[in-house]
């Protein structure tokens, strides 16, 4: 279980990337795919995140994301991509 | 490469439409623990339970957290506690001891249910499975977390009417036990027929003989997704409306099958089966009954109901075992009366009785779920609605439950508060015609014709 989903909903506001990627860069993370929307002011953004190399353990990561989107007014998800791959692909 | 849209549609599931997973159910079988001697047997199955179990919690949590469901509850089910105390329990007092057993087992490891204070009497009792019968009341009202079941019928062997008889009674004491609680305790208790080995769900749990040493279950729910699946084809024919229920069924399956397979990783126990029920619960919007009306009834118990109900029970589960190899337990749709906001309305409007609710059992997963009747309603009639399920079941090859609960001092129209998971419900008419001379016949009801396939 290395990659991981991450995904941001809420308003639009300056350094909401900015924020999640430092967080990511400073514990070995690295980003492999990244697509952004932002329809009436709602910032829409998943990630696509591979934890192979890191040492932070992923129920932690989860906690430390939602706590960075918590300071910015966004939501922000931390899954394992299983549960999409589970529930979408046979 | 999964696509956003399928993220979102999978998060929406989780955060707005109240998908999650039920409950992740460690059996453990306690036939290994069996003594001659009371106190080492409690000491004995306490070791076993504590020691089987004390990650179960926290393995849950963590599951949860990663994946970004939540795993609601964490439970036990352990072997029928009337075969683990068979050789040492001479009273239904001994019994007893093990109820506080497990009780203190269960909030040492921190889950809140433990399952399988349990007697199979399908054809007849043993002295101590009489024994473990006639200590449920004192059982269930001295202990908070322990729940029990009675498997009194199957297709292969017919309904025991002795034990039908005398759960009607242990029904009334449980009820009596606990009135200072709004008799509680027979929220916990579950007359069976057809009892599966392997389900998850309480209060009915219990690890079946014919099981491993351990074993986990995981009992996923999503009758919110199923929902706000149907909204979108509104006025749609029937094939349509099938196809919506079987895709979505699919998609919670599998992420009960993701965290089963996890979770027995982790724990280092053998996966055993996801049970792919849609259990509601009294949150808005987590309702099985708004999925009938949904598919077009101005309430549940209006004609069609049980047409609905089939259909929606029928198409969760060809949904289910695409997405797992191993489905099993009771898999389909739970219709508890107080679990259920959407019932609890359709009662309040007068459009749903427990005659409407027999016939529902006829074609949904389990029976006659959580429903609160007069405090003075008599044993016999008690007897005779279990019989009537039992009866449905037997004939029928499926599973039928009842849990009903005699509220102590309460009457038809008012409400009685269970709180929690559990809910609150109106307090139901039962049919005033007494069935005392059907009851007290004593005996087997023979098995069905169709049960002799050898």
């Amino acid at each position: 279980m290395s990659k991981m989903i991450i995904t941001v909903l809420g308003k639009d506001t300056v350094g909401i990337i900015a924020k999640v990627c430092t967080y990511l860069a400073d514990n070995q993370m690295n980003i492999e795919d990244i697509s952004q929307t932002i329809v009436q002011g709602y910032f829409n953004m998943m990630m696509i995140v591979d934890i192979s190399k890191s040492e932070v353990k992923v129920g932690q990561m989860a906690e430390d994301l939602q706590k960075i989107g918590e300071a910015l007014g966004v939501k922000i998800r931390c899954q394992s991509e299983e549960i999409f791959t589970s529930m979408h692909r046979i | 490469m999964i696509t956003s849209f399928e993220v979102l549609e999978t998060n929406k599931m989780i955060e707005q439409e109240m998908l999650d997973v039920r409950t992740i159910t460690m059996g453990i079988s306690l036939l290994d623990c069996c003594d001659s001697d009371l106190d080492r047997l409690n000491e004995k199955i306490y070791e076993k339970i504590v020691a089987s179990a004390k990650d179960l919690v926290q393995t849950g949590d963590e599951i949860g957290k990663e994946f970004g469901i939540p795993i609601v509850n964490k439970r036990i089910s352990v072997t029928p506690i009337a075969l683990v105390g068979g050789c040492c329990c001479k009273t239904p007092e001994d019994f007893v001891t093990i109820a506080k057993t497990l009780d203190r087992a269960a909030k040492e490891v921190g889950v809140n249910f433990i399952g399988g204070y349990s007697a199979l009497v399908s054809k007849g009792m043993t002295v101590a499975e009489r024994n473990l019968i006639l200590s449920i009341p004192q059982a269930l009202a001295e202990t908070d977390r322990v729940c029990s079941s009675v498997n009194v019928g199957s297709t292969k062997t017919g309904i025991d009417m002795d034990a039908v008889k005398l759960m009607g009674e242990v029904v009334v004491k449980a009820a009596e036990l606990t009135k200072d609680r709004d008799s509680i305790g027979c929220a916990k208790l579950v007359v069976f027929c057809n009892a599966p080995d392997d389900n998850p769900f309480m209060a009915g749990a219990f690890h079946g003989v014919t099981e491993g040493d351990r074993v986990i279950n995981v009992g996923v729910s999503g009758p919110g997704v199923v929902k706000t699946a149907l909204e979108q084809v509104r006025g749609a024919d029937f094939e349509t409306l099938c196809e919506t229920i079987k895709r979505t069924a699919f998609k919670v399956t599998r992420v009960g099958q993701l965290v089963a397979r996890e979770a027995s990783k982790r724990l280092d126990v053998p996966f055993g089966i996801v049970d792919l029920s849609l259990a509601p619960t009294p949150a808005i919007g987590d309702s099985v009954a708004d999925i009938l009306e949904e598919i077009g009834l101005e309430s549940v118990g209006a004609p069609g109901t049980t047409a609905a109900l089939a259909l929606l029970n029928d198409q969760v589960k060809k949904g289910g075992v695409m997405a797992s190899s191993y489905v099993g337990g009771l898999s389909g749709a739970f219709i508890p009366v107080s679990e259920d906001q959407g019932m609890i309305n359709a009662v309040n409007r007068g459009a749903l009785t427990i005659e409407k609710l027999e016939a529902m059992t006829c074609v949904c997963s389990v029976g006659l779920d959580m429903i609160a009747i007069p405090g003075d309603t008599p044993a016999s009639t008690i007897s005779g609605i279990i019989a009537d399920e039992a009866a449905i079941g037997m004939i029928n090859q499926k599973t039928t439950a009842v849990r009903l609960i005699p509220v102590c001092g309460k009457g038809v129209g008012e409400i009685v508060e269970f709180g929690g998971l559990l809910g609150y419900a109106p307090i139901m008419p039962v049919n005033k015609y007494s069935c005392e001379a059907f009851v007290n016949r004593g005996g087997r009801i023979p098995a069905p014709i169709h049960s002799f396939k050898n």
